[in-house]
């Protein structure tokens, strides 16, 4: 899922300074599962912005809201339940729920509430770590399905480099060294061998370096 | 500021204020308890949103604190555990509005333990008293 976290309340606040009537908007999806946007957090939001402007001796409406996904045309469009409410929206959804209400309500002003930090998992209460960076061409049958793009520090391909040690990569000792990590795996299931082929120089044209990218579905275009 | 009374809630699991809360209204006075530290039971601490706390503050509480079990020897495992962390992180928010964090607390009492559960009201009490209102009551400051 996206991870995120939310802003600190004072960037939030000066955002938010030209506004009267804000729409806190949650999104069930992603952001909810990470404890970043969802319906409790919107909660807390709309509470610290409340008493923020008290401080300030400022007036704020806050209406509280959270919609299923911030990413689909149909959610968005939920947003008009609210409709002559609010002068702003602070979307809690990642990034691309932003985008998104950007996109479909032309005339609405809508503000980033969290910070959109990656694609990750929670192996751990309260932890989450990056797993994947969405590079558009996946190597993980090479690497036993552990990502270098995103977990090495310097997206090797052929790895480890010089500088992991005991395990771990030489940016921070709390670190795994993911190429260690694919070489053990590769070791205890007996296919170390796939890895005395030198994989070639890559293209990251399916990166994201060549501008926005995009799927069509042609069977599901109708 | 001389007449300032604060307004402190506090949030307490059923074990830890049973021996206070059968002393009664009458008894908890006689003892020392502050009449200003209204008290909310719950049944377990780790019930507690950081949005009620939060909540208590826009309802014109000057402070906040909750009471609930060791955390070694919670009735219900780790239910003061996350209850401090939760006050914790409330403290983080006030920190971040630029408000003393000290004005929310977290106590880990034995249960039923009657006299330490009135110290951490007059505790609070002597705190809010020296700070004085809270900021988000502007007007009264
Ligand atoms: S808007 Fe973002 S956080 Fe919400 S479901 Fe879509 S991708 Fe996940
Ligand atoms: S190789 Fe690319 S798509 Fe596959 S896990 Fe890594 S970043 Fe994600």
């Amino acid at each position: 899922m996206i991870i995120a976290e939310r802003k600190p309340v004072d960037e939030i606040m000066e955002m938010l300074q030209d506004f009267k009537k804000v729409l806190v908007l949650g999104c069930h999806g992603c952001v909810s599962v990470c404890s970043a946007g969802g319906e409790r957090e919107v909660e807390i939001l709309a509470s610290l912005i409340r008493l923020g402007s008290k401080k300030e001796g400022k007036e704020i409406e806050v209406i509280e809201g959270t919609i299923t996904r911030q990413c689909d045309k149909e959610y968005i469009d939920s947003i008009d339940q609210w409709e002559g409410k609010y002068d702003a929206v602070l979307s809690m959804a990642c990034g691309v729920g932003v985008n998104f209400i950007a996109n479909l309500r032309p005339t609405d002003m809508v503000f980033p509430a969290v910070n959109t930090s990656f694609f990750g998992g929670s192996a751990e209460q309260g932890v989450w770590s990056e797993q994947c960076a969405g590079c558009g061409n996946c190597i993980l049958h090479y690497t036993g399905g552990l990502c270098p793009v995103a977990r090495c520090a310097k997206s090797l391909m052929n790895g480890p480099c010089g500088g992991s040690m005991d395990g771990r990569c030489e940016i921070h000792a709390d670190v795994p060294c993911v190429w260690q990590l694919i070489h053990d795996r590769l070791e205890r299931v007996d296919r170390k061998e796939q890895l005395t082929k030198v994989a070639p120089i890559r293209s990251w044209t399916t990166a994201g370096h060549g501008g926005p990218r995009k799927v069509v579905r042609d069977d599901l275009t109708v | 500021m001389s007449n300032f009374t604060p307004d402190i809630r506090a949030y307490c699991c059923h074990y830890t204020s049973q021996q206070t809360c059968a002393d009664g209204p009458e008894g908890l006075k006689k003892d020392g308890f502050p009449d200003c530290v209204v008290l909310n039971r719950i049944p377990c601490t780790g019930k507690l949103q950081i949005s009620t706390l939060l909540k208590a503050f826009e309802d014109g509480a000057d402070a906040v604190y909750v009471v609930g079990c060791p955390e070694d020897k919670c009735h219900n495992l780790m239910g003061s555990q996350r209850a401090a962390k939760r006050v914790g992180a409330v403290k983080k928010a006030l920190s971040e509005l630029s408000v003393e964090p000290e004005r929310a607390e977290m106590f880990h009492l034995e249960r039923g333990f009657h006299p330490e559960f009135v110290a951490a009201a007059v505790e609070m009490h002597k705190r809010v008293s020296a700070m004085g209102p809270c900021p988000f009551k502007g007007e009264e400051k």
